[in-house]
């Protein structure tokens, strides 16, 4: 019995290449093909990646160092690497360093925990609901878009400039955007997986919880980690203009006595940490969403 | 003369307002005996799909009466199955929460929900996979499981909008079998949308030929070949016979829409 790849009608029929066991005859001597490495869909090991990505950052301090040590530039402009890291080392052994991390880590990790368990709801809400969408999606929109480093000002007049106002600023610079993305994510669940739920008489309440949720969760995240690479710029906005402790803060006192090796060494930690917490969702994402590869 | 399970009349549905307005399906007329299989044949855009879900509730009809086992179709429910055209496994379950995950939404307990879905992956074939996800089973794995938890809930009706549409010829032919021991097996009422006539033939006791420019049924021929059928009956000339009766049906259609 044979069958051609067109059905009675006359249209092609998609073949599902995995579907066809009997395809393997040719059992030949096995031969990889090798591919180019500067091809689009070539993959690299983690080892090598990690070579690579290590071997960038060491020239990225390589070129810094021969400007130094050349003297193109001023030191008070651009002190060199080592003079960086004997002031942090200095910073770090005094202590100063981890008041300023520990209190910015809380106000970063407060704040934004904050914008999440407030932005996922709604979001989840308004791109669900069409009413909702129609009461928020245009007012947040016009919100979002409003400059956040203009509420400064604002905000130190509203609530003073005690902790509440740097949480003020990150959560107004976050959680207006990640009620967007989240909403964008919502609608994204494949319209049969509601249908699903429909045919099972789930309520909606029910298909919220079981169904579009769990179906968003990785884009979700996916938004949660991009708003938290925002939210240290937030955090750090707070800090330069009405703080008495954290990165920000210690970076304007430098400022005001010319020390550029202490605001390039907080800059450096500030890159870092906002590295390394990516790096954490990101790690995070791909265990809780282990379903979604191939093994 | 088995009792009616489905009973459609004169349903009509409509989509867009106003001058955009678009006639899809009008004057339907239709009954499935219980435990019949009935296919679905028609060219593409002729509203099969449509009618399958005013049938399944997910869309609301315009004109007419929908009724499945003498009471008012008035959205989805659970005593109809559906298999969707599209792969619909929660990519977020393995093979048999999927099932579960039907069951529970049914209100079975957690023990009766992880026994019957054992059960049905074992009437798919497929209680080696229980615990893949979905993204590890090939299209065709995928189907079965849809079906089996489709079927898990006990519906009275299976609706199936192109199951097979994605899998290639081999494919098609073992899932289709299996489609007909599950039917035996479970004896009930099937729906069945293809756009191939062949797997039309081969699977119904009858299949409706339907007409465009608005949607309508245009024939319906009587599929008398002997049960259980063998893969072998495609060859037969009675076979060849049917097969001819609804491609001709479908092309005179398809010139007289031109
Ligand atoms: N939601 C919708 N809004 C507007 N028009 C629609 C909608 N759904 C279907 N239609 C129209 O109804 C007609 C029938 O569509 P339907 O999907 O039921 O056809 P079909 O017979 O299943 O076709 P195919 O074989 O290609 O799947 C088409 O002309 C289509 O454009
Ligand atoms: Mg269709």
């Amino acid at each position: 019995m044979s069958k051609t790849a067109t059905n009675d009608i006359g249209e092609p029929m998609p073949a599902d290449v995995h579907e066809r066991e009997s395809s393997n005859r040719t059992k030949a001597t096995p031969r990889r093909r090798r591919r180019p490495l500067l091809s689009i869909t070539t993959r690299i090991d983690s080892r090598r990646y990690l070579a690579i990505s290590t071997v960038a950052f060491v020239l990225f301090v390589m070129l810094w160092w021969g400007i130094t040590a050349a003297e193109i530039v001023k030191p008070m402009f651009l002190p060199s690497p080592e003079r960086v890291w004997q002031r942090l080392s200095a910073l770090a052994a005094g202590g100063q360093l981890w008041d300023d991390l520990g209190i910015s880590l809380f106000r970063i990790s407060f704040s934004f925990f904050l914008a999440c368990a407030m932005a996922i709801p709604l979001g989840m809400l308004i791109g669900s609901f069409r009413v909702l969408d129609a009461a928020f999606e245009p007012m947040i929109d016009f919100i979002r878009y409003m400059p956040v480093v203009a509420f400064v000002p604002l905000t130190i007049l509203w609530v003073g400039t005690n902790e509440p106002q740097k949480y003020l600023i990150i959560w107004l610079g976050t959680f207006f955007q990640l009620t967007l993305m989240v909403q964008d994510c919502v609608k994204r669940v494949p319209r049969d997986f509601i249908d699903v739920g429909r045919t099972l008489e789930m309520r909606e309440w029910t298909i919220l919880q079981r169904i579009v949720l769990p179906s968003s969760a990785p884009a979700i995240w996916d938004a949660m980690r991009i708003c938290l690479g925002w939210a240290w710029s937030w955090l750090v906005l707070a800090e330069l203009v009405a703080a008495s402790a954290g990165m920000g803060y210690r970076i304007t006192v430098a400022q005001r006595y010319f020390q550029t090796d202490t605001i390039i060494g907080y800059v450096l930690v500030l890159g870092l940490l906002g590295l390394a917490s990516d790096q954490l969702m990101k790690l995070l994402g791909k265990t809780m969403f282990r379903y979604q590869e191939r093994t | 003369m088995t009792s009616s399970e489905l009973t459609l009349r004169g349903v009509g549905k409509s989509f867009g307002r106003g001058n955009r307005r678009n006639r899809v399906l009008d004057g339907i007329d239709l009954t499935l005996a219980d435990n019949e299989f009935v296919s679905l044949v028609g060219a593409s855009g002729c509203g099969k799909s449509t009618l399958l879900s005013l049938v399944s509730g997910l869309q609301d009809y315009d004109e007419g009466t929908i009724e499945v086992g003498g009471s008012l179709v008035e959205g989805p429910g659970r005593d109809r199955g559906v298999v969707f055209q599209h792969y619909t496994l929660m990519p977020w379950l393995n093979a048999r929460q999927n099932i579960e995950f039907a069951l529970k939404a049914a209100g079975y307990s957690r023990a009766d929900s992880t026994r019957i879905a054992n059960e049905h992956l074992a009437l798919v074939g497929l209680s080696e996979s229980a615990e893949a996800y979905p993204s590890q089973l090939s299209g065709g794995m995928k189907q079965r499981v849809a079906i089996a938890r489709a079927l898990s809930y006990k519906p009275r009706m299976l609706l199936m909008d192109e199951p097979f549409g994605a899998l290639d010829a081999l494919t098609r032919r073992d899932m289709q079998e299996l489609l007909i021991d599950v039917w035996q097996h479970h004896r009930l009422t099937v729906l069945f949308v293809t756009h191939d006539v062949e797997e039309a033939v081969f699977l119904s006791d009858r299949v409706v030929v339907m007409g465009r420019y608005p949607g309508c049924i245009r024939e319906e021929v009587n599929i008398d070949l002997p049960r259980p059928r063998k893969p072998e009956v495609t060859g037969s000339p009675e076979f060849a016979e049917l097969h001819w009766r609804v491609m001709s049906s479908i092309k005179q259609e398809a010139a007289l829409a031109s």
